[in-house]
């Protein structure tokens, strides 16, 4: 299987170099963010003030991880469901935010969001958090800790492995795949 | 009463066995899972989800050997507690001993907490994985039995209830479990488990889904035609196509267990609870 290696920050050129399917490795920074951080970063932006973070051709990895054991960066840290996400997505888009990583389906919206604004969505192996927190070099947080898992970390990652689910063309992956992959039963 | 046949138990053997339980069993993925998803790595027709299955594998296989959860979702603390009836609890109060438990393993053994305390308002995380959702049974004999399953969110968030009328049948049985996997789609992370409770009362069928959906991969019900369906649902399941990650495949499904109850003659309850292919759970007899 053909792997495609990229880094963050990504850029309009690297995003709409991708295709729904595709196998990547990515590298550089990923920052942390699930249900409630969403909630407060879109508060901030709708209020015209600064975010904790500047998104710019940032990835933000849905993830809630356990925390580290000593002498690890981070506990297991695997994908959450990316739908409780979709009502807050499309504006970070708007605000530079150009790829997120999580696990299931996105509303239309989102999948419209992503080719106006040029982003991808990625899955990760939904429940190989121990596999993927190998890929963890480092983690320090950015904001909200007293949401514990919640909290927004900036994570250090090395060849994290990811498969494209929606690109910049409008294509999904769950789609295509389940296309091939039925069988029909008449009933 | 007849004390020569009372056993007493201090509920600190509770805690203790709790918290055992709690830090052991996230790690360890339960044998039956794991011989049907190796089973299904031989069978898996997409190369994606053939790659998709070894990863998951690998990843049950680290978090044995370096005793870290296979899912960073540690879940819902569930405990199902078969009480003999010849048993006195002396020591404490037993369900704060459960959670006592809960409170010591999650923090000890690097759990998540994912617990918030009201749903609505104010969702503050309790920060100890308390309170535990707690069901107790009162069976004969004098042993206590814990088992202990974590729950995570994204299976369970994928869940469904209905009342069908009787008249809809084995049918309606069927059309229901199918529609609630294929709108689940990608999101419990397939492979997965299906619990399906069937009959009881409106709060009864979805314990049954639940106690179906904790239920050993690779067992079946005891009633032939139960099991008969349990059969035929996962045959059907694996044709929808979503398979390992809903990227595509054969493997939708490890397991559809049933658990089924006698119901009003007005009723045909049907709960369909989702797990996913980490699934951990065990259980201690003191
Ligand atoms: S559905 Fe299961 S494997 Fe997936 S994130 Fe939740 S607990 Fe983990």
């Amino acid at each position: 299987m053909a792997v495609i290696r990229i880094s963050t920050p990504l850029t309009d050129e690297i995003t709409a170099s991708l295709k729904a399917g595709d196998n990547v490795i990515i590298s550089g920074t990923l920052y942390t963010a699930r249900d409630a951080a969403h909630k407060r970063l879109v508060s901030l932006i709708r209020e015209g003030k600064e975010l904790p973070m500047d998104i710019q051709g940032q990835i933000i990895y849905y993830v809630g991880p356990a925390p580290a054991k000593p002498g690890q960066a981070i506990g297991s840290a695997g994908p959450t469901t990316s739908y409780r996400m979709d009502s807050y997505a499309p504006i970070l888009m708007e605000h530079g935010l150009k790829g997120m990583i999580g696990k299931g389906s996105r509303s239309e919206s989102v999948r419209d969001a992503m080719v106006r604004y040029k982003a991808v969505y990625f899955a990760a192996i939904g429940g190989a958090g121990a596999l993927l927190a190998k890929c963890v070099k480092a983690s320090e947080i950015v904001a909200y800790e007293e949401l514990g898992p919640e909290a927004i970390r900036k994570l250090t990652v090395e060849d994290f492995p990811a498969v494209v689910v929606n690109d910049t063309f409008g294509n999904d992956l769950y789609e295509q795949g389940v296309k091939e992959y039925k069988i029909d039963t008449c009933k | 009463m007849d004390e020569c046949c009372v056993r007493t138990v201090d509920v600190s053997e509770i805690v203790q066995a709790v918290r055992k339980l709690a830090m052991n069993t996230t790690s360890n993925v339960p044998k039956g899972a794991i011989n049907a998803l190796e089973d299904a790595y031989l069978r898996e027709e997409s190369p994606v989800g053939k790659e998709v299955i070894r990863q998951i594998l690998e990843n049950h296989r680290i978090a044995r050997e370096e005793s870290v959860p296979a899912c960073q979702d540690t879940g819902v603390a569930m405990l199902f507690i078969e009480v003999g009836q010849d048993v006195r609890f002396t020591g404490g109060d037993l369900y704060e001993a459960i959670n006592e438990g809960v409170r010591q393993g999650y923090v000890q053994g690097y759990l998540r907490k994912s617990i918030v305390t009201d749903p609505l308002f104010e969702r503050v995380n309790t920060g100890d994985n308390t309170p535990s959702v707690i069901y107790t049974d009162i069976v004969p004999g004098t042993d206590v039995k814990i088992m202990f399953a974590a729950k995570g969110g994204g299976a369970e968030n994928m869940s469904g209830l209905v009342m069908l009328p009787p008249a809809a049948g084995v049918e309606g049985v069927r059309k229901f479990v199918i529609d609630q996997v294929r709108k689940a789609g990608p999101n419990p992370c397939p492979p997965i488990v299906v619990g399906v409770g069937i009959g009881g009362t409106f709060d009864r069928v979805a314990l049954l889904a639940k106690k179906a959906v904790i239920r050993d991969v690779g067992t079946s019900n005891p009633h032939p035609k139960y099991a008969q369906l349990e059969r035929e649902l996962l045959e059907e399941i694996n044709k929808l196509g979503i398979g390992p990650q809903g990227f595509g495949g054969r493997t939708t499904a490890l397991s559809v267990n049933i658990e089924f109850a006698p119901c009003h003659i007005a009723s045909l309850p049907v709960a369909c609870n989702l797990n996913c292919h980490a699934g951990p759970h065990d259980s201690i007899v003191i």
